[in-house]
């Protein structure tokens, strides 16, 4: 059951990002409400999929690499959709779909097989800290997305020579707002989630030997990276192609984290 | 009325320094120098403009080296000195001036061509010129043929479409940047006809403030009152960098007045907050290094015209579109300025005719009795009709652009065949 509402929302998101290049390219209303519709009802069929994964597992599905990635995928999917109703970005949603689209991809790629919870994993603090550290991890991806956004569209304001993206891409004021937007919500939501796992580590490990694994360094790394950033925003006013640039490197910080996370310490299952 | 010549005396802005043209400009408005040309008796008719770019005086007399002479001292005396004035002053007659009021109507002669504001500045000239009644028959027609003239040039070129580009371009990038422009605060550096525009077209995008900042605080606050903004010396330049957004700059300054390093120390103090800066000076006044920092953007008058993709090879193209049309709007101005030129005959010829007719009906109709006065009026507009018939031909003579002969050779033809001298002379006697 959750097999088949993956391979559908799949094609979904894939009919989505398909119809959001075409609006990208012909800038034509009409399309961008299909490729709209389409998307947000890819997004519920994938919301279907996790909770049809949760009941035949037993268990949150963020264990997996398949499942982490499908999750990560849904968190930007609706996170996305959340502040869409809010305010406007043009053409972020083309942006957006792609990611979720090659997220995905991966996802699919990935083993399905449901995995028994080893006793270790078997807590209460399992779907507060995976979800809260994904979902923080989607807003800081968008904040990655609207920063690429930005440098493609100041190099176009810089140099003067106006192409294919200067009339497609929001201005540079909208896609700062966007950051700004995007961090401080993902910020403190990634603390939130670095605050539970270290509870949980607690739990665990009692009173042995902190385990310094690569992965509690990357993660130590990127809220560093994050808190500076914030912190340059708030005190300097830091904005702009040097925010952006920053949001887009500890954004590098985020992926390798994550990748750590699914190889290392994370993956009891295996 | 025939023998006038129509004068045109100016300084522009390429002929003058803006310092000399700044002492020359009517600040007072019109209706003074207006008022006080009148006392020269030389002048038949005359119309007086002055912009930010140039003054310019135009009249018809019959003297015009005489008139020349009076018309400057009594308009710039005491504010500079002779020989600056001949220096810098140029001066059309006829068909020249002809020619020149056209180029400028058409914005052929402005320091943007084709910018629109012009038109407005001469049509409100021309306004207090004709309310005061200082133009006639020629400058009426002369002044109206400029308008059409101009009009013709914007609708059959593409002229405008530089100037609007620029203003246009201004609020397409200002978009780019700021998301949208309402509540940003604009300072003007430079009072020139362009900054105007850009401010203006910027205002009705929602802009909250305009700051006018220019070497003469005067000219400042007189731009600024127009904007309800606010004006600022040159000196305060950099300070007033932490409280605007978008500078336009369009000073005449030969060397640049904003460098790198004065807008780098600035970018601090307003929280990197971003600034557009838009050059349309030339020489330019901002320093191109500055479009190297971070959150600034500079663009000058050409990048500008790169954003809307109208290159100068067409804007020349255009331009001489344009000037096609003046030479031919000037030559047909010229052909009625030369049937002006009959006119006196055929107003004589009309009188005597018509005090023939008179004298004839005098005479006759005291001899019929018996008429009611409905007869009475048939036979007068009979006799008047008769009249205009057979004039009809030798006006259409006088009138007619014949190649064969010439127009003095007709218009004598025409007195002696009607011995119109012989009877004004005798007249006189």
């Amino acid at each position: 059951m959750s097999f088949l509402l993956f391979q559908i929302s799949f094609v979904a998101y894939f009919l989505a990002t398909a119809a959001y290049i075409v609006f990208f390219i012909t800038q034509k209303k009409h399309v961008r409400h299909i490729a709209r519709t389409i998307f947000f009802t890819a997004a519920i069929l994938h919301t279907a999929n996790i909770i049809a994964r949760y009941v035949e597992a037993g268990h949150t599905p963020i264990t997996s690499i398949h499942e982490t990635i499908s999750f990560f995928a849904w968190s930007i999917a609706w996170c996305y959709l959340s502040f869409r109703w809010r305010y406007t970005v043009k053409n972020f949603g083309t942006f957006a779909s792609i990611m979720v689209l090659v997220l995905m991809l991966i996802a699919s790629l990935a083993s399905r097989e449901i995995m028994p919870l080893p006793p270790t994993m078997q807590s209460w603090l399992l779907p507060v800290h995976a979800s809260i550290a994904i979902v923080a991890d989607a807003f800081l991806a968008l904040a990655a997305i609207g920063g690429g956004m930005y440098l493609l569209q100041e190099r176009e304001l810089k140099q003067k020579r106006f192409g294919y993206f200067f009339s497609r891409l929001p201005s540079l004021e909208a896609l700062d707002k966007l950051n700004q937007h995007c961090i401080s919500i993902g910020f403190p939501l990634m603390t939130l989630g670095m605050f539970t796992g270290y509870i949980w580590a607690k739990q665990i490990w009692g009173g042995r030997d902190w385990h310094w694994d690569p992965k509690i360094i990357w993660s130590m790394v990127t809220w560093f990276l994050y808190a500076g950033l914030m912190h340059q925003r708030f005190t300097l006013g830091w904005r702009g192609r040097r925010a952006a640039l920053m949001t887009i490197i500890a954004f590098g910080a985020v992926l390798l984290t994550l990748w750590f996370q699914l190889k290392g310490v994370h993956n009891y299952g295996v | 009325m025939g023998c006038d010549s129509i004068v045109l005396l100016g300084v522009n802005h390429k002929t003058t320094p803006l310092a000399v043209r700044e002492k020359l400009a009517l600040s007072g408005g019109y209706e003074g120098p207006l008022a006080r040309l009148q006392q020269l008796k030389g002048l038949n008719e005359y119309y007086l403009l002055s912009t930010c770019n140039r003054v310019e005086v135009l009249f018809t007399c019959r003297d015009p080296r005489q008139m020349r002479r009076e018309v400057l001292d009594l308009l710039f005396a005491g504010q500079v000195s002779r020989e600056e004035v001949a220096n810098c002053i140029y001066m059309h007659e006829n068909e020249d001036a002809v020619h020149h009021l056209f180029m400028v109507a058409s914005s052929l002669d402005s320091m943007i061509v084709g910018e629109a504001q012009i038109l407005g500045q001469l049509k409100e000239a021309f306004q207090h010129a004709s309310e005061q009644k200082t133009s006639g028959l020629i400058l009426n027609k002369l002044l109206h043929k400029s308008f059409s003239v101009a009009k013709r040039v914007r609708t059959e070129t593409r002229i405008g479409a530089s100037a609007v580009s620029i203003s246009y371009a201004a609020v397409e990038l200002g978009r780019k940047i700021f998301g949208e422009l309402k509540g940003k605060r604009v300072m003007l550096i430079g009072a020139g006809e362009m900054a105007e525009l850009a401010a203006e077209h910027l205002l009705g995008q929602g802009i909250k403030k305009v700051v006018v900042a220019n070497r003469t605080l005067a000219r400042a606050m007189k731009l600024a009152k127009r904007f309800n903004g606010t004006a600022v010396g040159l000196d305060e330049l950099v300070e007033q960098l932490l409280n605007v957004d978008i500078i336009i700059s369009s000073t005449g300054a030969a060397d640049l007045i904003l460098f790198k390093k004065d807008v780098a120390s600035i970018m601090r103090g307003r929280r990197n907050q971003p600034l557009f800066f838009i050059d349309i000076a030339v020489p330019r006044d901002l320093d191109p290094k500055i479009n190297e920092l971070d959150n600034v953007y500079l663009y000058d008058i050409d990048d500008l015209n790169n954003v809307v993709e109208i290159n100068r090879e067409q804007r020349d193209k255009e331009a001489i579109k344009a000037r096609r049309i003046v030479e031919e709007e000037t030559l047909k101005f010229g052909h009625w300025l030369d049937s002006m030129e009959v006119t006196p005959t055929i107003v004589e010829l009309r009188t005597a005719a018509e005090s023939i007719c008179r004298t004839e009906l005098a005479k006759t109709l005291p001899r019929l009795n018996g008429l009611d006065p409905n007869e009475k009026k048939s036979i007068e507009k009979m006799a008047s009709s008769i009249v205009g018939k057979m004039l009809h031909h030798p006006m259409l003579y006088l009138k007619s652009d014949h190649p064969c002969s010439n127009r003095e050779d007709r218009i004598s033809t025409v007195r002696s065949l009607f011995q119109l001298d012989e009877s004004n002379s005798s007249d006189k006697k």
